[in-house]
């Protein structure tokens, strides 16, 4: 059994000298430069054996400048998860190291969010556009992304 | 036997840039493969998608969460309703909803109905994809036919069902809906055996299936890959095992593992999926609690007044063994109406991963039979 945040964040936090966690919710929420750590961390200690990286995505929040990256684990081998990993990258700037190397599931996923959000990973084997077409410009999952068909632009509901 | 001297003019050898796709009717929708050949081996796959990119993430965030129901319905297009079950159950995470007893039932059985459509859908194209032209995948629509009946009778729609709701379902089954349901439950077998008399030890599919596209399991686990193509290589994880929701705890099942890995291995095991299907939905419609017609209270109030639900802050992922593998639905609320984030875990996008690690090294006419295993449908890949 996967032990509880609170438990799973100290535990961590011993394995990994240097490396602060703060819990929101379930969720563990680490700085961007530990991401690489962490994960190795969680799919190599058998304990976690986090192997299955099942959802990658982001959100973004304009107004605090950031977009967050959203990690959910699973393991198969052991029959635990969800693990919420949540990781905050600056919006003007926004790069991250990829998780491809560890997780092949990340693949298309961080090309996806690369292409839909702009964030850019380092150490993806293969960053191109995914969804978009090569010469497209803007990342249309951004939330000040203007549509350019308003025809279809819903009602804001109240 | 002397060795004889080849006395013929070197020839020069070049590598062949290949497009299969968008338009051609073995990728099931418009979806390119750009295949670098070496003769006939793949030596490079590398897939193109998003033809069918509408950004359902995106008109998802000016919508109620009961507006985003009818969208859930086009991803992909077989399994309409385990794409509404996925929704509901984030939902449900998201705001802690209650289900009520009649609504699991009746969406479990609505699961295993598509369950069925699909893997008998898709084992038809398979065999068409195979140049089996037509004849499969006429006596697999005949039957899928049936099923989309039953369907259209409880929700009004064929395909596009939008029937699960938040809470239960949108409307009780009619009156005689159970009893048809049996009918097709328990003539549905006699059609398995048939199929499978035709199609399992057929000399012309085992030539061209085994030992065909493996997938390893190390790779399959690192990919991400769910479903029944996760279970042919031998993996044991079914999430309606693994996270038991809804009422699947309460129901008896096996869950079909395969050895080798390859496109025989899939298509054997879609086979076997579709009879413990049967076996769950006999369960579940002998369960069936018959005393309450009405679903939740709260399911039926939703459907009423969609526009007063604000779930509380926050964020939840919800996910179900949709037939192509894990559908998950992320959702983060920031207590207004419409979703802050919405997003979908398409299990076809991320099975398409190891796309080019099966296919190299193999024919091209196979590239063709291994993407039909995979089992993909493109307004699910590109959303």
């Amino acid at each position: 059994m996967l032990p509880a945040a609170e438990a799973l964040k100290t535990e961590l936090e011993q394995l990994l000298p240097g490396v602060s966690v703060t819990l929101e919710g379930t969720a563990l929420a680490i700085a961007a430069k530990d991401l690489l750590a962490v994960s190795r961390c969680l799919k190599d200690t058998d304990r976690f054996a986090m192997d299955y990286l099942s959802n990658v995505t982001a959100v973004d929040y304009p107004t605090e400048q950031r977009i967050q990256m959203v990690y959910h684990l699973y393991s198969m081998s052991q029959r635990h998860g969800p693990l919420t990993l949540l990781v905050n990258v600056d919006r003007a700037q926004p790069e991250l190291e990829s998780v491809t190397p560890l997780w092949r599931s990340a693949e298309f996923q961080e090309r996806e969010v690369y292409d839909l959000f702009g964030v850019r990973f380092q150490g993806h084997p293969d960053l191109r556009r995914i969804l978009m077409w090569d010469g497209f410009e803007g990342h249309p999952m951004r939330r000040d992304y203007v549509v350019e068909d308003q025809d279809n632009a819903p009602e804001p509901v109240r | 036997m002397s060795p004889e001297i080849d006395t013929r003019p070197q020839v020069e050898t070049q590598t062949l840039e290949v497009n299969l796709g968008p338009q051609h009717p073995s990728t099931h929708g418009v979806f390119r493969m750009v295949a670098t050949l070496d003769g006939e081996t793949v030596i490079r796959l590398k897939p193109v998608m998003g033809y069918m990119h509408r950004n359902h993430e995106k008109i998802a965030e000016g919508l109620t969460y009961i507006g985003c129901f009818p969208y859930t319905d086009r991803l992909d297009y077989f399994c309409a309703m385990t794409n509404n079950l996925a929704l509901a159950v984030a939902i449900e995470r998201l705001a802690g909803i209650q289900v009520s007893e009649r609504g699991e039932y009746i969406r479990v059985i609505m699961a295993e109905l598509t369950r069925l459509v699909n893997h008998t859908a898709v084992t038809g194209f398979l065999l068409n994809d195979m140049g089996a032209f037509g004849t499969p995948l006429l006596y697999a629509f005949r039957e899928r036919e049936k099923i989309l009946d039953l369907f259209e009778a409880a929700s009004g729609s064929r395909m596009m069902c939008n029937y699960v709701r938040p809470g239960g379902v949108r409307e009780d089954l009619p009156a005689g809906w159970v009893e048809r349901a049996w009918e097709i439950v328990r003539a549905y077998p006699k059609f398995l055996d048939e199929f499978e008399t035709l199609l399992t030890k057929n000399d012309i599919i085992l030539q061209r299936t085994q030992q065909v596209g493996k997938l390893p399991q190390p790779l399959a686990v690192s990919a991400g890959i769910t479903g029944p193509m996760l279970r042919a290589s031998g993996v044991n994880y079914d999430i309606r095992k693994v996270d038991g929701y809804s009422v699947y705890p309460r129901v008896q099942f096996k869950v079909p593992l395969g050895t080798v890995g390859d496109v025989y291995d899939r298509y054997l095991i879609r086979i076997l999926e579709m009879r413990e299907s049967l076996k769950i939905l006999e369960q579940a419609l002998q369960a069936l609690p018959t005393t309450s017609p009405s679903i939740s209270p709260k399911g039926a109030a939703m459907g009423k007044a969609p526009r007063t639900f604000r779930p509380p802050k926050g964020h939840a992922y919800g996910r179900i063994e949709a037939p192509k593998g894990e559908l998950g639905f992320f959702l983060v609320s920031d207590g207004s109406p419409q979703p802050y984030r919405y997003r979908i875990r398409p299990p076809s996008f991320i099975n398409l991963t190891v796309l080019e690690d099966m296919c190299l090294g193999q024919k091209v006419a196979d590239v063709i039979v291994i993407l039909g295993s995979i089992d993909i449908v493109l307004c699910e890949v590109d959303r």
